[in-house]
């Protein structure tokens, strides 16, 4: 086991320099560049002053030297000075949006778990029936109605006309001035819609692998075996079936590490949380080369983390998974 | 909210940025008629604002983007500004000379002024601005301006004077740049480096309380700003990008003021509801749309041509369309109402017939009963570009490709992603008509824009336009402070780009703030509203956030 987490990070090494060699080449190939945003078609920009600001950022030498000069930097961990106009440092900037994302992306994550398990097993073992039909109608609805929509709907509805929850933003204007209860309670009223909606749109995936999981495995013959020795029918259900079935959800859990950083664009923007899908949205309409490759290299990193966790506790979890150990 | 700082002309693709561009007509659609003594100017109370783009930084001599020009514009001041009527007067300066050949500036500096820190504020601060602006390691966009100065000198703790090599009418305008503070300043080799650049102290009339990056920056009234404490105690700007979500805000008493779109103006605020809360403002923006043409295509190579398209083109139709009503035809580069803008020039109104007889004499004729006119066995075929995201720009163009069939031209229709756009087809010529907007500055000098030597690559005459006489008169403009002689020179301007067409002038859109009702003391102007911010005020009792202060 231990040998196969070995291998299996040392691996990613190499995996990891090549993602960001082929985004380094990719955002530096995008038209348009961190020089175009303050002066294409700005009269009073010089031919002069692009070429000093072109030596300002370094992007007056080759491509593949600046690739060396951030890989020699990444090497320590540092990430380098933003192209904003603020020179702020791009690890302060994500650091500054991490709490809010993940703490917004954990909260929904546990809310899609906790509603689409109970939901995939219900409709396995109660298969083709009217909770199984309006359950699936429901998730698939969640999955195909534009995120953005739906959320203008429900702002129009509780913020404007009821005027029960706040539209949007993280906390209001007073929320320094409230007590510490105030405050719990101005964060929550502001989580509402977006955790519901996250919630709401990723539904289907976990309840539908769910109920896959849950009928393949009823089928088994281990099921039946339990069903015949007389248990309880929840007793089969909760015991032998459903933990074999959730077997393939650390698997997910595990893809989602990635995800728990990663803001989506669209519902940081409609409700204007600032967090990192916003971060790196700016990031890439500015063409802020460092601030990309960190937020994208932190990206990569989880991913192949999530990878090998899922990998790692699927072997742990299930004995059947061959990880190269000999005897 | 900010006030013009200065000419800028930025493509207003990207003045989108600006929750209320700082220029305009008149016409305020409420009366807010403040008599009564409830009525009384007071103290207190904080505005909401939202805006689309959070700030880059706070010193607008490294910042290109309009959010961060307006939060500066809270804090600093400049030695000049434009007054309500697009005119400069002083700011930090209380007068100028400017010597009769035109070539140095004295600036007589206001006495008593303090800078947020309490240091008090000398010619030494405009000296230093001065040396960063034209400092090779300041990374700024606006440096040209002030590489023009010949020489620079403070005599006195309260005079500055600028001398120049030539007259250049424009440099005056530039001196809007905010002044820096030498003293928190000096250390910093690189200004956007600076600590200052993320918490700001100026001159200004709001000191600098916080910015919440992504969220939110937060500034409070200056008690000791040199033209009076602003009666309204706080400012927030809060960062919403999505503007539908911005309405609801606005819609839900979350925001004060908000520019709105046209289709809200005319469709969603008509409520009787949303006029009890809120005064609706319209006024001209300060900016146009225009359909232009590369000069050199064998097409648009013809005036007579450009003007059968002129003809063409129905701009009523434009405009009703796209901006709801909300907006004038435009003739030419200027903002109707300003000083340099002509009335008096050649229009093209709506006259297919007129415009099929203009291309007939150009030598384009119909020939097979396609529809489609032809000359010399080509087909009168083109492609217009626009950017990708700009609907109003999409409209218009199908708008006129609806038009130009009408007459026998086939136009298609491509939208481009902005950076591409620019890099690919605008800077490299590859283009053969496109469909843009410029921002109008109230300097009337658009040499950068019109003169034949600026067809490079990177530089702004990218339709290729070149006339001699319009060379002259851009360089007599530029070269005298004698407004009547300006006058006169852009005016003939007009009349030249009227007759030639280089661009179908197409419309200067409406501006159409919308701000809560408790606010007394807008005025709007030629130069919108903002102008005088300090002076708006809540009546006492219509006070709405009163427990922010410590």
């Amino acid at each position: 086991m231990y040998r196969y987490i070995v291998r299996r990070v040392l691996i990613s090494v190499p995996l990891l320099i090549g993602i960001s060699l082929i985004t380094f080449g990719v955002i530096n190939m995008a038209p348009g560049g961190p020089i175009g945003i303050s002066s294409d078609l700005n009269p009073k920009a010089t031919a002069e002053y692009r070429e000093r600001l072109k030596a300002y950022y370094g992007l007056d030498r080759p491509i593949y030297v600046r690739y060396g000069q951030w890989l020699g930097r990444m090497a320590v961990l540092d990430f380098g000075d933003s192209f904003s106009p603020d020179g702020r440092k791009v690890w302060d900037k994500i650091r500054e949006r991490i709490p809010v994302t993940l703490s917004i992306n954990l909260l929904s994550m546990a809310t899609i778990f906790l509603i689409a398990v109970p939901i995939g097993i219900y409709s396995a073992v109660r298969k083709g029936s009217l909770f199984d039909r309006i359950a699936t109608v429901t998730v698939f609805t969640g999955f195909a109605v534009p995120t953005f929509w739906l959320a203008l709907l429900l702002m129009i509805l509780f913020g404007v006309h009821l005027g029960w929850l706040p539209i949007s933003g993280l906390v209001s204007l007073e929320h320094d001035s409230l007590p510490l209860a105030g405050r719990v309670a101005d964060r929550a009223k502001h989580l509402v819609l977006p955790i519901f909606l996250a919630g709401f749109g990723g539904l289907a995936g976990i309840s539908r692998y769910m109920r896959s999981n849950m009928l393949e495995v009823i089928r088994q013959d281990y099921v039946a075996t339990a069903r015949a020795k007389g248990l309880p029918e929840r007793k089969v259900v909760f015991r032998h079936a459903m933990r074999n079935a959730l077997l393939p959800v650390i698997t997910i859990l595990g893809l989602s590490v990635p995800d728990l950083l990663g803001g989506s664009v669209i519902f940081e923007t409609i409700f204007a949380i600032p967090g990192m899908g916003q971060l790196f949205y700016q990031g890439v309409m500015s063409r802020d080369y460092p601030l990309i490759m960190g937020i994208l290299t932190i990206g990569a990193f989880l991913t192949l983390l999530g990878n090998i966790l899922a990998d790692v506790g699927y072997a742990l979890a299930d004995p059947r998974i061959n990880t190269g150990r000999t005897g | 909210m900010s006030r013009p700082l200065r000419p800028r002309a930025v493509l207003s693709a990207l003045s989108v940025l600006v929750l209320l561009s700082a220029c305009g007509g008149s016409g305020k659609e409420a009366p807010g008629k403040g008599t009564a003594a409830s009525d009384a100017p007071a103290h207190g109370d904080a505005i909401i604002e939202g805006s689309i783009g959070d700030i880059s930084g706070f010193l607008s001599a490294v910042t290109t983007d309009a959010s961060s020009h307006e939060a500066a514009g809270y804090v600093f001041n400049g030695l000049v500004r434009y007054d309500k009527d697009l005119r400069l007067e002083g700011e930090l300066a209380e007068s100028w000379d400017i010597s009769p050949d035109g070539k140095k500036i004295t600036f007589r500096l206001r006495k008593g002024v303090t800078w947020h820190d309490g240091a008090p504020f000398t010619s030494d601060d405009v000296m230093f601005t001065y040396r960063r602006m034209i400092d090779p390691k300041t990374p700024t966009a606006y440096g040209e301006d002030f590489k023009q100065v010949k020489r620079a000198s403070a005599p006195d703790p309260h005079t500055f004077v600028a001398e120049y090599a030539r007259p250049f009418a424009p440099a005056l305008a530039s001196w809007g740049m905010h002044i820096l503070p030498k003293h928190l300043l000096e250390k910093h080799p690189d200004i956007s480096r600076s600590p200052l650049n993320k918490k700001p102290v100026g001159t200004g009339p709001f000191r600098f309380v916080e910015w919440k990056t992504g969220e939110k920056t937060v500034f409070d009234a200056n008690p000791a700003y040199f033209e009076g404490k602003p009666y309204i105690s706080r400012v927030v700007t809060r960062v919403i990008p999505d503007l539908a979500t911005m309405f609801l805000e606005l819609k839900s008493g979350g925001l004060d003021l908000m520019n709105l779109t046209p289709l809200q103006y005319t469709r969603q605020t008509e409520t009787a509801e949303f006029r009890k809360s809120f005064n609706r403002f319209r006024y001209l923006s300060s900016g146009y749309t225009y359909l232009g043409f590369r000069l050199s295509h064998p097409f648009f190579k013809d005036s007579k041509v450009r003007q059968a398209i002129a003809h063409a083109v129905n701009k009523k139709e434009v405009i009703e369309g796209v901006f709801f009503g909300l907006g004038q035809e435009a003739t030419g580069p200027y903002k109707p109402g300003t000083w340099p803008y002509n009335p008096n020039v050649k229009r093209y109104p709506h006259d297919p017939s007129k415009a099929k007889e203009l291309l007939a004499e150009a030598g384009w004729k119909e020939k097979d009963g396609d529809g489609v006119l032809k000359k010399d066995g080509r087909r009168f075929e083109f492609t217009v570009l626009t950017n990708a995201g700009n609907e109003n720009r999409a409209k218009t163009a199908a708008i006129i490709q609806q038009n130009l069939s009408a007459v026998g031209i086939k136009m298609e229709i491509r939208t481009v992603e902005w950076a591409a756009f620019i890099n690919e087809f605008v800077k490299k010529r590859k283009f053969d008509a496109l469909i843009l907007g410029w921002n109008i500055t109230p300097d009337p000098d658009q040499y950068d824009v019109w003169h034949s030597s600026k067809t490079g690559p990177d530089e702004l005459n990218h339709i290729g336009y070149a006339n001699a006489e319009v060379d002259r008169l851009l360089e007599e403009g530029r070269r005298t402070f004698d407004t009547g002689k300006r006058k006169k020179a852009y005016f003939r301007i007009q009349e030249i780009l009227a007759e030639e067409q280089p661009i179908v002038f197409l419309c200067y859109p409406d501006s159409l703030p919308a701000v809560h009702k408790r606010f007394r003391g807008i005025v709007p102007a030629p130069a919108g509203i903002s102008y005088n911010f300090i002076q708006w005020y809540v009546p006492k009792g219509e006070q709405k956030y009163t427990t922010f202060r410590q």
